[in-house]
């Protein structure tokens, strides 16, 4: 049993997506899903244990040997990233069975169904990240975009659709481009393994062809993951989409996405192909400066506060894609552990969001005047999650943005040092606009607002203490980052 | 109890009481009862630690690792030791003050008063503890955070305004150059440390060490040096409570005592006098006194006057600072002493004022000293030790600073600090003149109408300006227990 957990991890949610369509509506099929979920957890929480232990882990599915069967291969980046994706996505489900019911736009006997694609979502997220074979990740990113057009799609508002259209021409384009860098490595390499390919690109990497497969991988996964100016879909798509979504999406498909970049640039192109002869970090560096800067700028504007809070996404980001063209342990370790501290930090925000639309009706920000009274818990938790997407001490953005400023001060890049201090006090002002509306201004006369049922605040909470506990404590975000961070870069241990 | 415990457990009495007020919400006796029981227990357990640390212990104790080497650390120095005294020492009269102030006044929201202010009372006695710089950061932005609240407590447009620029000008300076000069601090010297002698000797050379210093002497944003000192006078739209115990004591002494915690135990005086690169920073203080004191001069509104006056007093400290001498920081860390004392009391006369009168002019004053004998004695008695006459606590801290600018040779700085206590003069003691010499307008007069009827404000308003004006006397014979406490940190 132990052996087989690679594949547990993916197959338990890939078997309740068809259960779940069976179930009827209700509490059975959201047992079913929540079971699936807590499930994948353990088992993410036993390969990371295991992983920390024993070393990179190598799963071959149905036992065929590498150069034709598929491996599974775990290490301490990807055990990592496979935790937060499952945390994630159990905590999400565990909050999302009011949400379902009563605010999003899907009759009754149709609401199974949510339950099935969000499934297949966690399925095809999981599967990226656990896989160590190239086609492979092509195939699961496509399970796991398909799945979420039909999840923005069914917000309550009527433009969710064309947002989750817009992502879908976005998303095909970007997942085309991944297929066309994929194919071109293995028309010249003959693998898709990636251990495989990592071993015969240095013999082929001065060709044309590998440029090119390196320069389409690189758009097609920053499409993926929202890289200024390539984030447009974004936006829309997180505002429109039901919250249960979004907080899901925003706390693991594009960190998942960030996952894939890493392994395709260290593992298998090698940082010195990727940095030193392509000089990936001068394009990489000004694209997330300008992302961070302009897109919280743009938060600042913001009157619907999901969206807000999708453009703080963008921006955040670009602090991740700022660490990894630092090039350095120090600033890996930054973008790997911001990828667990913004999951932690959006999940909460999002959540709590989804309290506060649950019990006023929408997430414009005028309608939260007076929530901080009324609503004490929900705001408490989005407080500290504000907190933490701030970066002030003791939460967990703190953490990230220690190491990303240190970092940055390694190499000398005093600038750049300066710009993330400036854009965390950006961070100040767009928190703070909703802090105001809600805690100072009185509600409106007449309106009757309670706070939100115990099932939403608990999952609710549970990230908003995460965010607390991973601020103090940082022997698992930080210390497992620095890990992976030096086996990507092949330094320490 | 050993005194590692002792000192976690003055962390953990006001924080714990902040739970216990929001519990007792509806309970408007408890949830008082509940703070002045906490601030009299802090009280007993700071003061327990202060045998121990005159006898030259410097109890550690790590909470939390954050990084591999880099601890979140208490650790208590004479320093912290004084500037925890003096927090704990003002909190139980600030408290029963506080009570009178805001039934009084009829203030909204009084829970979440007390509760912010008991996390803002623990995040300053995180600060006078912090073992290092991280954990100094740390407590510097809890008190912040937990002060915005109390600042924006009116809820009013004005209100919201002031706790913008409050938030704005501490965050900003804070996260925009003490967090940078934090992190260059641990890469240059591989440690954060407080260390007797600084930790940057050596490590750091050339016109960086006057830019090092320049980001942390404008990224302590609470020590309100010119040009980010607009937070301060801002703030006075707080009940006035917040303006005596948080803007006159705990947030702005946080700041200077920031300052001087940086001055002798990350770069050291002797490094600092090596280098030569406070010069600037005594010219940028200096300013602050005098620019100050002018503008003091020009404000009818008493808070604000106050506040222009702390801001000028803050300058003391600073340039205490920056003469790195060891006359000069001893002078420095004393001045945190007697002005918190000093302006703690003439905050507390401002707001017995108002809730008696609801006058908040100076030029309003005229012949309420009768009526309100107490106050207006108190307010004389403060307004002189903040002057520095004897035999008021203040004259100690003019005195050392004095004998620093000597030692320096820094002849126009004692220029400065005469010409400032001049001004002190001319702006304070018109408020008492105003009260007891200037005859009341007549009767008929709508303005001699308005003061029929007028007494003292409640007991408890004023029982604790006649005890903090009291200790202003008893500091200047007490002065020498103060010296012996702070001596160490001058010599090493």
């Amino acid at each position: 049993m132990i052996a087989h957990l690679p594949a547990l991890q993916v197959i338990i949610p890939l078997v309740s997506a068809p259960l779940c369509a069976l179930l009827p509506a209700g509490r059975a099929v959201w047992l079913a899903a929540m079971t699936a979920s807590w499930l994948a957890f353990l088992i993410a929480v036993l390969l990371l244990d295991r992983v920390l232990a024993h070393g990179p882990i190598s799963y071959l599915m149905g036992g065929w040997p590498v150069p034709w069967g598929i491996e599974y291969r775990v290490d301490a980046l990807n055990a990592f990233v496979l935790l937060i994706v499952a945390a994630i996505g159990a905590v999400v489900i565990t909050f999302g069975r009011e949400i379902v019911e009563r605010r999003i736009r899907l009759p009754e006997s149709k609401q199974s169904w949510f339950y099935t694609a969000y499934m297949l979502c966690l399925t095809g997220l999981l599967g990226i990240t656990i896989t160590g074979d190239a086609f492979n990740v092509f195939v699961f990113l496509e399970i796991s975009s398909l799945s979420s057009y039909v999840l923005i799609s069914i917000g309550r508002d009527r433009r969710a659709l064309t947002a989750a259209y817009q992502y879908l021409i976005m998303g095909t384009i970007g997942a085309t481009f991944i297929l066309i860098g994929i194919g071109l490595l293995y028309v010249m390499t003959g693998t898709l393994n990636m251990g495989d390919l990592a071993a015969r690109i240095p013999a082929v990497a001065d060709t044309r062809t590998i440029h090119a497969a390196f320069a389409f991988l690189t758009v097609g996964v920053c499409l993926k993951l929202a890289l200024f100016p390539l984030h447009l879909w974004l936006p829309n798509a997180y505002a429109y989409a039901p919250s249960v979504v979004t907080a899901f999406l925003a706390a693991t498909a594009t960190k998942v996405a960030i996952y894939v970049l890493l392994r395709f640039f260290f593992t298998i192109f090698g940082a010195t192909f990727s940095f030193e002869t392509m000089e990936l970090d001068r394009v990489l560096l000004p694209l997330a400066l300008v992302g961070i800067f302009s897109a919280s700028v743009v938060a600042i504007f913001q009157d619907n506060v999901k969206r807000m809070l999708a453009y703080s996404s963008v921006a955040q980001i670009g602090y991740m894609i700022l660490g990894i063209s630092l090039v350095s342990v120090t600033g890996l370790t930054a973008s790997i552990s911001h990828l667990f501290n913004h999951a932690l930090m959006k999940g909460a925000l999002f959540m709590a969001l989804g309290c506060v639309s649950f019990r006023v009706g929408a997430a414009k920000l005028e309608r939260m005047a007076g929530v901080g009274r009324t609503m004490p818990w929900t705001m408490g938790a989005f407080v500290i999650g504000g907190l933490s997407l701030i970066g002030v001490p003791l939460t967990a953005g703190f953490v990230s943005k220690w190491y990303l400023v240190v970092g940055a001060l390694e190499k000398g890049w005093w600038p750049v040092a300066v710009l993330v201090l400036i854009t965390s006090l950006l961070a100040v002002i767009y928190v703070w606009r909703v802090v105001e509306v809600a805690y100072f201004k009185p509600a409106p006369a007449g309106q009757v607002v309670r706070e939100a049922p115990l099932a939403l605040l608990i999952p609710t909470w549970a990230l908003a203490l995460a965010n607390l506990y991973f601020g103090l404590d940082t022997s698992l975000n930080v210390g497992v980052a620095r890990r992976a961070a030096e086996m990507l870069l092949g330094v320490g241990p | 109890m050993n005194s590692e415990a002792t000192v976690v457990l003055a962390l953990f009495i006001p924080l714990l009481s902040a739970f216990f007020i929001a519990a007792n919400d509806d309970r408007p006796d408890w949830r008082e009862g509940t703070t002045l029981l906490a601030s009299l227990l802090l009280l007993g357990v700071v003061f327990s630690l202060l045998p121990a640390v005159l006898a030259g212990a410097r109890p550690a104790v790590d909470l939390l690792p954050f990084a591999p080497g880099l601890p979140l650390r208490l650790s208590v120095e004479p320093l912290g030791m004084t500037f925890a005294c003096v927090a704990a020492l003002l909190w139980p009269l600030n408290s029963l003050y506080s009570i009178g102030y805001m039934r009084g006044n009829g203030e909204q929201h009084q829970t979440r008063f007390y509760v912010c202010f008991a996390i803002a009372i623990a995040s300053t006695i995180g600060i006078a503890f912090a073992g290092n710089l991280l954990t100094l950061f740390v407590f510097y932005e809890a008190l912040t955070l937990s002060t915005y609240p109390l600042v924006a407590h009116k809820g009013t447009p004005e209100a919201m305004r002031a706790g913008r620029l409050y938030l704005g000008i501490l965050i900003g300076t804070s996260i925009g150059f003490l967090l940078l000069a934090i992190v260059w601090t641990g890469w240059i010297a591989g440690t954060l440390d407080f260390a007797p002698g600084g930790i940057l000797a050596g490590k750091v050379e050339g016109p960086a060490v006057a830019v090092l210093l320049a980001l942390y002497m404008f990224g302590i944003g609470k020590a309100a040096l010119m040009p980010f000192h607009r937070w301060l006078p801002a703030a006075m739209v707080a009940p006035t409570p917040v303006s005596a115990l948080l803007h006159a004591v705990a947030v702005v002494k946080a700041g200077v005592f920031a300052v001087m915690k940086v001055t002798v135990y990350v770069f050291g005086i002797d490094f600092l006098n090596a280098t030569g690169s406070s010069q600037w920073l005594l010219w940028v203080a200096a300013l602050t006194v005098l620019l100050a004191s002018f503008v003091a001069l020009t404000q009818d509104n008493l808070k604000a006057r106050l506040a222009y006056s702390t801001v000028s007093q803050l300058g003391y400290v600073v340039l205490g600072a920056a003469l790195a001498t060891s006359m000069g920081v001893i002078g420095g860390s004393m001045q945190i002493v007697m002005h918190a004392m000093g302006k703690i009391t003439l905050f507390f006369c401002a707001g017995a004022i108002y809730t008696a009168t609801h006058k908040t002019e100076v030029s309003q004053l005229d012949g309420l000293g009768r009526v309100m004998p107490f106050t207006f004695g108190a307010f004389l008695i403060g307004a002189l030790s903040i002057v520095g006459l004897p035999p008021l606590g203040g004259s100690w801290s003019k005195w050392y600073l004095l004998a620093g600018t000597a030692d320096a040779g820094q002849w126009a700085m004692m220029a400065v600090l005469l010409v400032s206590s001049l001004l002190n003069v001319v702006y304070l003691l018109p408020v008492a003149a105003r009260g007891f010499f200037v005859p009341r307008p007549p009767d008929g007069h709508p303005a001699g109408d308005a003061l029929t009827g007028i007494r003292e404000a409640p007991l408890a308003c004023v029982v604790p300006l006649c005890l903090t004006a009291f200790g202003c006397l008893l500091l200047f014979f007490f002065a020498d227990g103060l010296y012996a406490l702070l001596a160490p940190i001058a010599a090493h």
